[in-house]
């Protein structure tokens, strides 16, 4: 018996060495679904080997802590095996859910995503 | 399960499902925008309000779906009113590591009440820790007060 298609919920692409990350028809990243989006994210790592990640959030319109948390361990994983995730396109409502918890010192945030290729 | 309260409070009592939480937080969104709430008011409402019903299904009832969450809210046009009561045997929200602390910032949770008390204009935890109360308080009240009721 065949497994059932997972849906998709990112959408990957590669610029070089670089990962680009897309969140797809989830436009919310809430409790309900950040779950599922996390463990596709660490895949990533983990399973593919993607050492260089950029997450863009152009069609992020809202997130909560669950996503956060989920960020933080994307980040733990991506420097332990020596990489880096870079995010952008965050718009301002969402800019300031990082800077509010100052999170956006820990994490490397660019205005772009042309901007955010060249920090690699 | 709905009920319309004489002071105006609608009350919801959901299971401890996320799904259902979902459901009744795009609700309350769509009726904050029919009462001309502003993107910006709206965010931070349906950030607390997730934050506050997810901790209470997670944390409180578990993700026991026995279990219920009661959310009983009230949209005035100078005001957002919610109480949020849960199974769970409470918490001492004063316990929770501050999340901006150099040693909590790479920490993975506990930013939820921090995130509430930043959006809503006052939050209460009440003992034994199972009920929350919140409140937005608008800067400036809008004129569409009979959309609101």
């Amino acid at each position: 018996m065949s497994t059932p298609p997972r849906r998709r919920r990112l959408e990957v692409e590669d610029s070089g060495e670089i990962t680009i990350v897309n969140f797809i028809d989830r436009k919310i990243l809430d409790e309900q679904n950040i779950q599922k989006i996390g463990e596709d994210l660490f895949s990533l790592v983990e399973e593919l080997g993607r050492k260089k990640v950029l997450l863009n959030f152009s069609n992020v319109e809202y997130l909560s802590s669950a996503a956060l948390g989920k960020f933080i361990t994307l980040n733990k994983k991506v420097q332990a095996v020596g990489g880096k995730l870079v995010m952008c396109n965050i718009n301002d409502d969402i800019f300031e859910v990082f800077e509010i918890t100052k999170l956006n010192k820990l994490f490397n945030i660019q205005k772009d995503e042309q901007t955010a290729l060249q920090t690699f | 399960m709905r009920t319309s309260l004489p002071d105006g409070s609608v009350e919801f009592v959901i299971a401890s499902d996320l799904n259902e939480a979902r459901n009744l937080q795009e609700m309350i969104e769509r009726q904050l925008r029919q009462c001309h709430y502003e993107d910006k008011e709206v965010f931070g409402i349906r950030l607390a309000l997730e934050e506050a019903i997810v901790n209470a299904i997670k944390h409180g009832n578990g993700l026991d779906h026995r279990k219920k969450v009661q959310v009983r809210y009230r949209i005035l046009p100078d005001r957002f009113d919610v109480s949020v009561t849960d199974e769970g045997p409470g918490y001492n929200p004063n316990a929770i590591p501050d999340p901006l602390a150099d040693e909590n910032l790479e920490s993975p949770s506990g930013r939820g009440i921090f995130l509430m008390r930043h959006y809503m204009t006052e939050v209460t935890v009440h003992p034994p820790g199972n009920r929350l109360t919140m409140c937005k308080v608008r800067k400036k009240a809008h004129l569409h007060a009979e959309v609101c009721r």
